[in-house]
């Protein structure tokens, strides 16, 4: 009896040891390839070009893998930026000493006549020259920071640039509030006179009276403050909208969204700059009687007469001052 | 000299984030900073994958190229390493870096973020080695003292590797051909254009 009982276990036991192999077999000649299904990095990057996942650390921005755009980015800060910086802005210069040395100053052609008017109100100038101080110091702390490197580190060292740099950084975004407000300032107050109209057309057909002794006609400002104007307004918006997404990081955009708006930033930035300097340069040394616009707040009469004929006559019809009106009317005939 | 490199073999990595604790710990990286993260792409779908990722100590590196103060420097053995005392805290690094590495302590604090930190290869600072100001502010210099990067030698499935780029290679090689599969060197190519054939 009991060998029969062992002779039943045996056989199912032989029996259960052969399903259990053959169960098996299907699996051990398949090879299994866990990556098959994987993902793939070089499929992720020619996807997305780049790679993001999930991450269990609190700060969920470090989810992005990898995101190799920066490349092109560092391509554009130390080569292309660099290029279009450079050749706008000393390419102006270049054109202002030419001009200056062939032009020289633009006189007031009738002389000074003794008599002036104001041309700019004292709230004015202060939210020009707010906007312009912020504007010298914003440009010479961002040139800094594309040119600085190759131009100003080799002549002062590491500790003394490092130490100019962190300063120039604070000041550059300290002082982006005060510039943002007198940009908002100069649309406000300016914009009535800067719509384009006829007299720009004209005005421009001649040059502006650049070359030559010609005087155009303008209103309170000509085809040139009007471009002067407008590269403020849209430039200024510009760089303030690109400089805040960069001063608060992830709080408009991701990296990539940073890298574009630097790139927005200093192109923009560096065309301003050369803008400026035409700008500077037509206000101070440039014309006879211009910087007092600005810096008391009233010129000459012959001068308004000659630059800003159709201003002045507005001003004069609005003043009642019929003494100067004849003269006024006879200027943009001379 | 080597040319230290990392190498995280994303089919043994089980996100267990040892890596960056042993990180943190070993350096005591402020709060709000890890310079090592595991990233799992795919959560819970097949194919699922986790990298640990860091500072990978780029041939070339981005942030050197692109820092606008020239703070960053190689080391003999190819970790890119960078002087606190002379970062300016722009951020420029952190727009060129391809993993994300650069951190600030101040994130979103307007206009002084603080300097940037980011992973040593556990190599300190331009400081002397092993020095009290090295450790305050890079962390420890485990090269110096003839020890590789902790991370790696915490990882429990040797997911993670950190030492001569070409020993490490050689050890992923081998572990993909024994094994037969293996889903590539992550981000070798973007950080040093070289990929491992497997």
């Amino acid at each position: 009896m009991a060998s029969f009982a062992k002779y039943i276990r045996l056989v199912v036991g032989a029996w259960a040891f052969f399903l259990v192999v053959a169960a098996s077999m299907p699996a051990n000649a398949q090879q299994v390839n866990p990556t098959a299904s994987s993902v793939k990095e070089q499929q992720l990057l020619q996807e997305l070009n780049r790679i993001q996942g999930r991450v269990s650390i609190p700060d969920q921005r470090s989810g992005v893998l990898e995101q190799p755009a920066g490349r092109d980015w560092r391509e554009f800060r130390n080569v292309t930026l660099r290029w279009i910086g450079g050749i706008a802005i000393l390419g102006v210069l270049a054109l202002l000493v030419i001009f200056y040395l062939s032009r020289g100053m633009v006189r007031i052609e009738g002389g000074r006549s003794g008599r002036t008017i104001v041309r700019f109100t004292a709230f004015e100038r202060f939210a020009h020259w707010m906007t312009a101080t912020c504007f010298v110091v914003l440009a010479v702390s961002g040139l800094n920071i594309t040119f600085g490197r190759p131009l100003l580190l080799p002549l002062i060292g590491f500790e003394a640039f490092s130490e100019w740099s962190q300063w120039a950084k604070y000041a550059h975004n300290y002082l982006s509030f005060p510039f943002t407000i007198g940009v908002v300032l100069i649309f406000l107050m300016w914009i009535g006179g800067n719509i384009p109209n006829k007299a720009d057309v004209d005005w421009m057909k001649r040059g502006g009276g650049l070359v030559g002794h010609d005087h155009p006609p303008a209103y309170r400002f000509n085809a040139g403050q009007k471009a002067v104007y407008w590269i403020v307004v849209i430039g200024g918006t510009a760089v303030a909208v690109t400089g805040y997404e960069l001063m608060f990081p992830f709080y408009i955009s991701g990296i990539e969204g940073m890298q574009l708006a630097q790139i927005v930033h200093s192109v923009v930035a560096v065309l301003f700059v050369a803008a400026m300097l035409a700008h500077i340069y037509i206000g101070t040394i440039g014309m006879e009687g211009a910087f007092e616009a600005m810096g008391s707040g009233t010129v000459d009469i012959n001068w308004a007469k000659e630059h800003h004929s159709l201003w002045l006559e507005e001003q004069n019809a609005r003043a009642g001052a019929n003494d100067a009106r004849p003269r006024a009317t006879a200027a943009p005939a001379e | 000299m080597a040319r230290m490199k990392f190498l995280c073999d994303a089919d043994r990595c089980i996100e267990c984030n040892a890596c960056v604790t042993a990180c943190k710990n070993e350096h005591e990286v402020p709060w709000g900073i890890n310079r090592r993260r595991v990233v799992t792409i795919n959560d819970g779908k097949p194919g699922e994958r986790s990298v640990s990722m860091a500072c990978m100590h780029c041939t070339d590196a981005p942030c050197a190229a692109v820092c606008p103060v020239n703070c960053f420097y190689t080391t003999a053995d190819g970790v890119v390493l960078h002087s606190k005392d002379l970062c300016i805290g722009c951020g420029y690094c952190f727009y060129a870096c391809p993993f994300g590495a650069p951190q600030y302590p101040k994130v979103g604090n307007f206009g002084s973020r603080g300097k940037m930190d980011k992973c040593t290869f556990c190599a300190g600072g331009p400081e002397a080695d092993g020095s009290k100001e090295e450790y305050e502010k890079y962390g420890a210099n485990r090269l110096a003292e003839g020890k590789l990067p902790l991370c790696a030698e915490m990882c429990s499935t040797k997911s993670l590797l950190a030492g001569d780029g070409e020993i490490i290679a050689q050890i992923y090689k081998e572990r993909v051909t024994k094994r037969g599969y293996g889903s590539g060197a992550w981000g070798w190519k973007t950080a040093y254009r070289e990929t491992i054939e497997s």
